[in-house]
């Protein structure tokens, strides 16, 4: 048995659900679990990663990793690398993983497959499939002249067990490696939510044409908010400027796959539904019964989305506090 | 100076996607290529930079099959680009696909800035560019909407998670991944269209490389469609009761609240 190695998200001191699915992931192959954190705040998450199925966390604790800087973090994480000798190194598919291990991959000599959604591991060996043609079809990833396997993998893809808090890992400090920087991180303009970003929510109820204006889009925060889910849209509301094209799902926006999606006024054009077919469960509202979307859909109803929704939100009231 | 563009052929949006009789790759037969969506951010904003620095030049490669990828260089000519190279190679992963381009802009003196889209929209992987600017030894910032150049460094918007953006500074060469919203790319004018008719696409074979097979990383295999969905359930009444049905369902049936 080889050591995989986790990269560990964090958010607020907390460990994020997509590196939890990851650990406990790589803990059942029965592989050595060895997680990774970076930033002032990687101190704060160690006991969890024990808890989640590593034995040892290796924590860079240096303000200079608390935002993202592409060679500053290839250094770093090339250094555990080298380290820790991993056969595996699992991260999520999110902003920073999908941005940073391509270019680990390149300078470690070795292969990535990215934006996985299934995983399994056997000894050294990994299987990893992926969405291809915008999850028009599916792919096994095949490693070869791969001394470290690297995948990236979407959240919400793996599941969940309660944590063992009986566990604990080996604390592992590392120093910073500070390269010569040829990028500065200037500025971070914080977005408009505090919500889950889109790639990594459990629930979405997104908006389009069908809710006539922007702000329309109120009844969809509302509902939104009692289901504790992020809110989308189509490209056609985002190209009207109704909103911002960070809450964009689809071909030319972002890929989600929570587990509910509720489609609110979106008829379904291919390329949104290439955006959110990974949805586990998809609810579609829409006057037109014969809107694309309803193909797609688990659950369909045909009427009038600001008549339905608001009456929708005071259900899922009722349902939810009971 | 020297602008670089790195493109990608990929089938259209629309296609239907066929499996092979063998499952490791899809049926080419009958689809539409085309010009990457992103790689045309790339383009214009590539032209656009090349407009405001006089002197500049826009050279756009491609690695792929170059009886067809000729096309989308054709494409990207059309819209402005002033030379075009074709890597002719088949079935080049992701790794071996960033050395060959990378070994290029090398071979050819290289460039002030590199562009690319921030992925492809056929393996969706977004990965070419980083390992691109890593064997430049350069920098790069990916899923960039916002682009300025000050003669030295290059300062760029990125979108990060939750709407959030990110002002990242680079010092020159530095490779920059294109998201939507970066420009409105342009439609290639009827002059622009014969003009690149007649250029002349610079053609490189892969193995003059001299890149190791063991630079082949990745291989796909075991390709198969999506699981047949089972049909809608379509909910009457009127709005309330269609409201009170899908709560219930979503939390017996689908059980997902």
């Amino acid at each position: 048995m080889g050591k995989v190695l986790v990269f560990a998200e964090q958010s607020h001191g907390n460990l994020k659900r997509s590196s939890i699915e990851l650990l406990q992931a790589a803990a059942k192959s029965g592989n050595t679990v060895v997680a990774v954190v970076f930033g002032s705040h990687a101190g704060d998450v160690t006991a969890a990663a024990g808890h989640n199925g590593a034995s040892e966390v290796h924590v860079v604790k240096d303000a200079s990793l608390d935002s993202y800087n592409p060679e500053l973090f290839t250094a770093n994480i090339v250094s555990v690398v080298e380290k820790v000798q991993p056969t595996i190194l699992l991260a999520s598919a999110s902003s920073t993983g999908r941005d940073l291990f391509p270019r680990v991959a390149a300078r470690l000599n070795t292969g990535i497959a990215s934006d996985c959604t299934e995983l399994s591991i056997s000894g050294d060996t990994v299987t990893a499939t992926k969405p291809m043609y915008s999850g028009k079809c599916f792919a096994k990833a095949n490693f070869e002249n791969s001394a470290v396997k690297i995948v990236l993998m979407r959240a919400n893809q793996l599941p969940v067990a309660a944590a063992d808090t009986s566990k604990s890992a080996n604390v592992v400090e590392q120093a910073v490696v500070k390269p010569d920087l040829k990028t500065l991180i200037k500025e971070i303009v914080k977005g408009a939510s505090e919500k889950l970003d889109l790639t990594e929510a459990n629930i979405i109820v997104s908006g389009g044409r069908g809710l006539k204006e922007a702000a329309n889009f109120k009844v969809l925060h509302d509902l939104a908010d009692v289901l504790g889910a992020t809110v989308g849209a189509s490209r056609a509301v985002v190209d009207a400027g109704w909103v911002g094209h960070g809450m964009q799902v689809g071909q030319t926006g972002k890929t989600v796959a929570p587990t509910l999606y509720i489609a609110v006024g979106i008829s379904g054009a291919i390329q949104h539904l290439a955006g959110m077919s990974g949805s586990k469960v998809i609810v579609a509202i829409n006057n037109d019964a014969n809107a694309p979307i309803f193909q797609k859909a688990t659950y369909g109803i045909v009427g009038d989305a600001l008549e339905i929704v608001p009456k929708l939100t005071e259900e899922f009231k009722k349902a939810l506090h009971h | 100076m020297k602008i670089f563009v790195c493109i990608k052929q990929v089938p259209d949006t629309e296609t239907k996607i066929k499996i092979t009789p063998d499952q490791n790759g899809i049926d080419t037969a009958g689809i539409k290529w085309v010009l990457n969506p992103y790689d045309e951010y790339a383009v214009e904003e590539a032209v656009k930079l090349r407009d405001a620095n006089a002197g500049s030049q826009v050279w756009v490669l491609s690695a792929g099959p170059k009886t067809r990828v000729i096309e989308s260089l054709r494409t990207a000519l059309a819209m402005g680009a002033d030379e075009a190279i074709v890597v002719n190679a088949e079935n080049l992963d992701n790794f071996s696909t960033a050395k060959a381009l990378a070994e290029v802009i090398k071979a050819e003196g290289g460039a002030k800035v590199i562009f690319s889209g921030k992925l492809a929209i056929d393996d969706n992987a977004s990965s070419v560019s980083q390992m691109l600017a890593e064997f430049l030894n350069v920098p790069h910032t990916t899923v960039v909407s916002k682009f300025a150049f000050n003669g030295e460094n290059v300062v760029v918007e990125r979108d990060i998670e939750g709407g959030a953006k990110e002002v990242v500074q680079m010092m020159t060469p530095a490779v920059v991944a294109a998201n939507k919203g970066l420009n409105m790319p342009r439609y290639a004018s009827l002059p622009g269209i014969m003009k690149a008719k007649k250029k002349v696409i610079k053609e490189i074979e892969f193995a003059s490389l001299n890149i190791p097979a063991t630079d082949l990383k990745v291989k796909y295999s075991n390709f198969s469609l999506p699981a047949e969905k089972p049909p809608v359930k379509m909910l009457g009444g009127d709005s309330s009761a269609q409201a009170a049905e899908l709560v219930k369902l979503l939390r017996d049936e689908a059980k997902v609240l």
